[in-house]
């Protein structure tokens, strides 16, 4: 058992297209929907409400780490325990990391979200009941999309 | 007791403690002695590697009569692959909607 999670995927789009999709804070908006207050720079917390539906006005916050055109973008954001509580101080952080690459037809873009270790047990099961049947359905959707 | 993940991934990473919920995994409780019969270990040694596996909340202890017995507790293994799947599958779903955003000529 791991305590992180890698994603690969090959994306048929140009290297300097897929930056620009993470770290331009209007189009990563756009498809990771949340609505962001500011552009994205290192050192800095950025911030926003979700967008997605049935996660509308969460708060989205996130600490930008690392942005080296066009390989590596990162962030850290909290885990919370309780995604109603007035504010999310405290809670564990994981690590995000957007690796580029550039190939043949494309880019491969290598997701690594780490640091879980911080996540204490009782929360990972509460999360894990409250997740469930959504995020199969959403799965489901995601496959038949892209293998469609 | 909770156990910190730190915790059960530490107790996890050793090949004795390992071996030793191995043998718990069927289920049954087993007392020091039935564990340590049979391997190198002293019995001080798998007791100290019990203690570990209890503070990780991965075996719980109980007396029967004068003797404890260990059984395997799978809680604590199910609930961080079961969260990390949860987090998995979102990262699906938001990849999905990356490909679909840069793979659009039109954006």
């Amino acid at each position: 058992m791991s305590d992180r999670i890698v994603k690969t995927v090959e994306l048929k789009a140009p290297i300097e297209r897929v930056w620009r999709a993470l770290t331009d804070h209007r189009e990563f908006g756009a498809w990771f929907k949340v609505a962001l207050d500011q552009p994205f720079e290192v050192g800095r917390a950025s911030t926003g409400r979700m967008t997605y539906p049935g996660f509308e006005h969460y708060p989205w916050e996130a600490q930008i780490v690392r942005m080296d055109a066009p390989d590596v973008f990162a962030y850290t954001w909290p885990h919370p325990e309780d995604m109603d509580a007035p504010n999310f101080d405290g809670a564990p952080r994981t690590t995000v990391e957007f690796q580029l690459e550039a190939i043949d037809g494309g880019t491969r873009l290598t997701v690594i979200e780490s640091g879980f270790e911080a996540v204490p047990e009782s929360w990972r099961a509460k999360a894990m009941r409250q997740n469930e049947g959504g995020w199969e359905e959403q799965t489901r959707n995601i496959k038949a999309h892209v293998e469609g | 007791m909770r156990a910190q993940p730190a915790q059960v991934f530490a107790a996890l990473g050793d090949p004795t403690r390992l071996s030793l919920l191995s043998r718990l995994s069927d289920g049954r409780s087993r007392s020091i002695a039935d564990l340590s019969s049979g391997s190198p270990l002293s019995r001080q040694a798998v007791t100290k590697h019990l203690r570990v596996l209890e503070g990780a909340g991965l075996v719980a202890n109980e007396r029967a009569g004068r003797e404890a017995r260990y059984s395997y507790r799978p809680e604590p293994v199910a609930a961080a692959r079961a969260y990390l799947d949860a987090v998995s599958a979102q990262w699906d779903d938001a990849l999905g909607r990356l490909r679909a955003f840069v793979e659009d000529e039109a954006q």
